[in-house]
């Protein structure tokens, strides 16, 4: 697949037809093209939270005395820092750290599963992309008590100004939705819906086509078309949803 | 009706692949950890804004190159998704800057 742009007879250029100048097949380089639009459309989000986020005044003083507060925006490890079964203990981003350890590993494997198909072994494809698919769903699972988490709140809640029909009024704020949000700035809350909302529809999709992926070589298909390429196209996009969270870690939780 | 499964030969696992993709996932994690310390340790500020912008693009390239195996595909190919990218760091700065000088409170 990948040598077929060096077959070129002498005197053409790859650009001349019968071959692919890019060295892929066509799904695959048409996988890397819709990756690259998801790309720009997860960085859409990811700008437009920097936007916002620089233009709330950020949060002065020493960290231990941080309290939440609709003028300015929350340090995220005060705001991340409960984990299933045990209340009331602090423990800043260990849930997500956890939520990361689960994406990477099921990246893991479904880079084994792809070796494995490059290999026609189709009984480890299936036991890779049953772990993969594993992962996901552990990822999943997570991501909806971490919702629900936030969006019931924690604690009493925090006293917040707003306003009310043309007043200033402060009423206390517990958990979260589109407009209220007792961690910070509404904005705060809308954008961790929509970044880890729309990343988790991509898990979910993944999921989705993972799961096919294994049906598909459970029941030999990929054996009578004589090649795994499918689990390599579906692997470019379970990557590429790790990668995105690479990335929501990084520029949600830890900056 | 006869139904004929494909002959097909499987191959043995490629023992030096194999390892090579876990370590590439070891220095994941290994990444990932010090992320945790430096969110813990460096008080916040620009400095640590930039190592973990710089930490985050070492992961970004370990996934996309060796995962994605983009490292190993034809030059064009590689340029072809990377290039348009830079739109992307060009969008982040300006947009961010952008943000500093609008006045919320």
């Amino acid at each position: 697949m990948s040598d077929s742009a060096a077959a070129v007879s002498h005197g053409k250029s790859v650009w001349d037809g019968g071959t692919s100048p890019m060295g892929v097949s066509y799904g695959k380089l048409m996988m890397w093209f819709f990756l690259m639009s998801d790309a720009f459309t997860f960085s859409g989000l990811l700008i437009t939270y920097g936007l916002v986020r620089s233009s709330n005044p950020a949060y002065v003083g020493p960290v231990k005395d941080f309290f939440f507060s609709t003028t300015h925006w929350p340090i995220p490890e005060k705001v991340y820092d409960a984990i299933p079964f045990v209340h009331g203990v602090e423990l800043p981003l260990v849930f997500v750290g956890f939520m990361t350890f689960v994406l990477i590993m099921s990246s893991v494997t479904m880079v084994l599963a792809v070796e494995a198909g490059h290999r026609m072994d189709r009984q480890a494809v299936e036991k890779w992309m049953l772990w993969t698919i594993v992962g996901g769903l552990t990822f999943l699972s997570c991501q909806a008590w971490e919702w629900t988490h936030f969006i019931i709140g924690s604690g009493e809640g925090t006293p917040m100004l707003e306003v009310i029909n043309g007043q200033w009024v402060q009423h206390m704020v517990q958990g979260a939705n589109l407009t209220e949000n007792q961690y910070g700035p509404p904005a705060f809350a809308d954008f961790f819906f929509f970044i880890t909302g729309f990343h988790g529809f991509h898990v979910f999709s993944g999921v989705l086509f993972n799961w096919l992926i294994f049906y598909n070589a459970a029941t030999g298909v990929y054996d009578r078309r004589g090649h795994y390429e499918m689990v390599e196209k579906v692997g470019l996009y379970w990557h590429f949803v790790d990668l995105v969270w690479v990335f929501v870690f990084t520029f949600f939780y830890l900056v | 009706m006869a139904h004929h499964e494909p002959q097909v030969i499987v191959l043995p696992p490629d023992k030096e692949k194999i390892k090579k993709l876990w370590r590439v996932a070891l220095i994941l994690l290994l990444v990932t950890m010090v992320e945790f310390i430096i969110a813990f340790t460096i008080p916040h500020g620009h400095a640590k804004t930039f190592l973990f912008v710089i930490l985050t693009i070492v992961k970004a390239g370990y996934i996309v190159g060796e995962f994605m195996h983009l490292r190993y595909e034809v030059k064009v190919l590689f340029w072809a998704v990377l290039v348009p990218m830079t739109f992307i760091v060009w969008m982040l700065v300006a947009f961010v800057y952008e943000g500093t000088k609008i006045v919320t409170y």
